[in-house]
């Protein structure tokens, strides 16, 4: 493992429980694992996994909107508490910053673009009145949108506008870790490579750190030199895109790999009913 | 780029979605809720008799250019009566459906944010409430501290707090676990600010609706109440009231009172409740 300087995250031995059911079918779901992790100031590093591996949790545990039972976060060199206070959670989003899956529910369908992104600026650095209209202005700029979107209600906007909001309101707090869960899954794929274009741009402008959670391999190639596998709440691989893509050592990313489509992946048709459906 | 036609002007036509919702019927009910209003507020501008005030020498009257719905057993004019008893029973289920839609939507809130044990706490809470019949709470409270509209009404609130908290706790956690929620926990910002700037304004159609099938049900608990003389007092004039003082003129043969006041009790509730189920029925916040 490198040293804490060139690390902007460093995660130890990280555990979550969850219990779930009621009654006699309760039982405990462990989220996280014992995940151990370090992410290179600068790099990007996607998180694959199927389902329910962790990896929304994980990201929920770096962002401070949920504890961990056991476990350690090094956060820009900042050991961070396991049970976030306000006060401490506010610091924390000027580190580090996430966008959400569903483009839709993650602007508040009431409030512009404006008031969206002005909430977070004076939240963290008293930005307000024409300067903070100003900076709204950069912004969006930034993520590709018109000062006319300013005023614009998020029902106003298509998905992929509704996500550039997204990031441009996580930018607005100057953040140098952008944690983007499932952030293109709901996109179309014309529209997917756009923003994972934008998103590359804003990397290299801003010197910003990601941290690109997807179950999609096709798009962690496009974005990523790094990846680790998750897999129960565990990390089962890591490495280079490639490596890791192309000649997997654990079966589970095999398996992935294998399950996931691809170009020249062609869907195998075994009946004729099968076939009417695929075509329909 | 992206960036797609927005030159159109974001015209958003509240008002146009607001009767499309509710329909012709819907605004007929509207308009006659309306028009109780405007006569409740404009009483005095619309008879010049005291509601209070009759003499025993012309009780039991007919209609007349002097008495338009004639008088009741005490020669009191009964149009006054009918149009000043408007504003004791809508002022009445107004305040119940005000207290009940804030009570509710305060343990909603709270609910919703602190979630796990709070929220099992206030499920709790309002078991309890439920156990209780609406009518029973209000007279306990009468039991306790005495007739009057001010204690039925704000007995009647608590009661009726369980049913809008319930539905506004359910679109409330749905909020809560959305991306822009998340968003704002995530800033820091305080669960007072989160709730009050982003959950609360997108719950409010829901309370809205709540309030208004919750006001129909308030006017007939009231009037049951004051008819059990639990609630108004004679000499204020009030439709439930009316109804049980016109018991004995209609075994006398005089049933006016008792039918005019039914009638604008049976038309204002059913007002109220075809808005409410028009803009959302049962799913919104209300007495189901
Ligand atoms: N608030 C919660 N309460 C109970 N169980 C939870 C909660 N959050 C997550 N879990 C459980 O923890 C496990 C990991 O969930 P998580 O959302 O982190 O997976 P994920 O990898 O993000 O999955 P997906 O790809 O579907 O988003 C799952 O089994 C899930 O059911
Ligand atoms: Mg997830």
């Amino acid at each position: 493992m490198s040293t804490t300087a060139e690390n902007v995250i460093e995660i130890s031995g990280l555990r979550k429980q969850f219990a779930v059911g009621r009654g006699k079918r309760r039982r405990t779901v462990h989220a996280l694992d014992d995940v151990s992790l370090a992410v290179a100031d600068g790099s990007c590093l996607a998180v694959v996994g199927e389902s329910g591996s962790g990896k929304t949790t994980l990201a929920r545990i770096l962002v401070g909107l949920e504890s961990a039972d056991g476990g350690e976060v090094v956060l820009a060199g900042r050991p961070v508490a396991r049970r976030p206070r306000r006060a401490e959670r506010r610091a924390r989003a000027r580190d580090i910053q996430m966008v959400f899956q569903d483009p839709n529910g993650s602007l508040n369908r009431r409030r512009t673009v404006e008031a969206a992104i002005k909430e977070v600026l004076a939240a963290h650095h008293r930005v307000t009145g024409d300067e903070a209209r100003r900076r709204v202005g950069e912004l969006l700029d930034q993520v590709g949108l018109r000062p006319a979107h300013a005023r614009a209600l998020p029902g106003e906007l298509s998905g992929g506008q509704q996500q550039r909001v997204a990031i441009a309101r996580a930018l607005a707090a100057e953040p140098r870790v952008l944690v983007l869960d499932e952030a293109v899954a709901a996109l179309d794929v014309s529209v997917q490579a756009q923003v994972l274009n934008l998103l590359a741009e804003i990397r290299q402008a801003r010197r910003l750190t990601y941290l690109f959670i997807t179950h999609d391999l096709s798009v962690v190639r496009q974005v990523s030199e790094e990846v680790v596998v998750m897999r129960q709440g565990r990390i089962v691989e890591r490495g280079s895109t490639d490596e890791v893509l192309d000649r997997p050592r654990h079966a589970y990313t095999m398996l992935l790999r294998d399950s996931a489509p691809r170009p020249g992946w062609r869907p195998r048709l075994s009946t004729g009913a099968d076939a009417r459906e695929v075509e329909a | 780029m992206t960036a797609q036609t927005l030159d159109r002007p974001a015209v958003r036509r509240r008002g146009g979605d607001l009767a499309e919702r509710l329909g012709p019927l819907g605004l007929a009910a509207l308009a006659v809720v309306a028009l109780i209003t405007l006569a409740a507020l404009c009483a005095p501008l619309i008879t010049s008799h005291d509601p209070a005030v009759g003499s025993v020498i012309e009780r039991y009257q007919g209609p007349s250019a002097e008495h338009l719905l004639g008088t009741d057993q005490s020669g009191r004019d009964l149009l006054a009566r009918l149009l000043y008893g408007a504003r004791t029973s809508l002022l009445g289920a107004a305040v119940v459906v005000l207290l009940a839609g804030a009570g509710g939507a305060l343990l909603a809130l709270v609910a919703a944010w602190f979630g796990r044990t709070v929220d099992a706490l206030v499920g709790r809470v309002l078991d309890l409430l439920f156990a209780f019949p609406n009518l029973l709470l209000a007279i306990l409270a009468v039991a306790v501290f005495g007739t009057g509209l001010g204690q039925v009404t704000v007995a009647l609130a608590i009661a009726y707090v369980p049913y809008t908290a319930r539905v506004l706790r359910s679109v409330a956690l749905r909020e809560r676990r959305l991306g822009y929620v998340q968003a704002a926990e995530l800033q820091g910002l305080s669960g007072l600010v989160v709730s009050v700037r982003h959950i609360l304004p997108n719950i409010a159609p829901q309370i809205l609706t709540g309030a208004a099938i919750n006001f129909g049900y308030a006017m007939i608990d009231l009037a049951a109440l004051s008819f059990l003389g639990l609630g108004v007092q004679p000499p204020t004039a009030d439709w439930g009231l009316m109804v049980s003082q016109g018991k004995d003129s209609l075994l006398q043969g005089h049933p006016q009172q008792s039918v005019f006041a039914g009638v604008c009790i049976v038309v204002a509730v059913a007002a109220f409740s075809v808005i409410g189920e028009r803009l959302g029925g049962r799913k919104a916040g209300g007495r189901a």
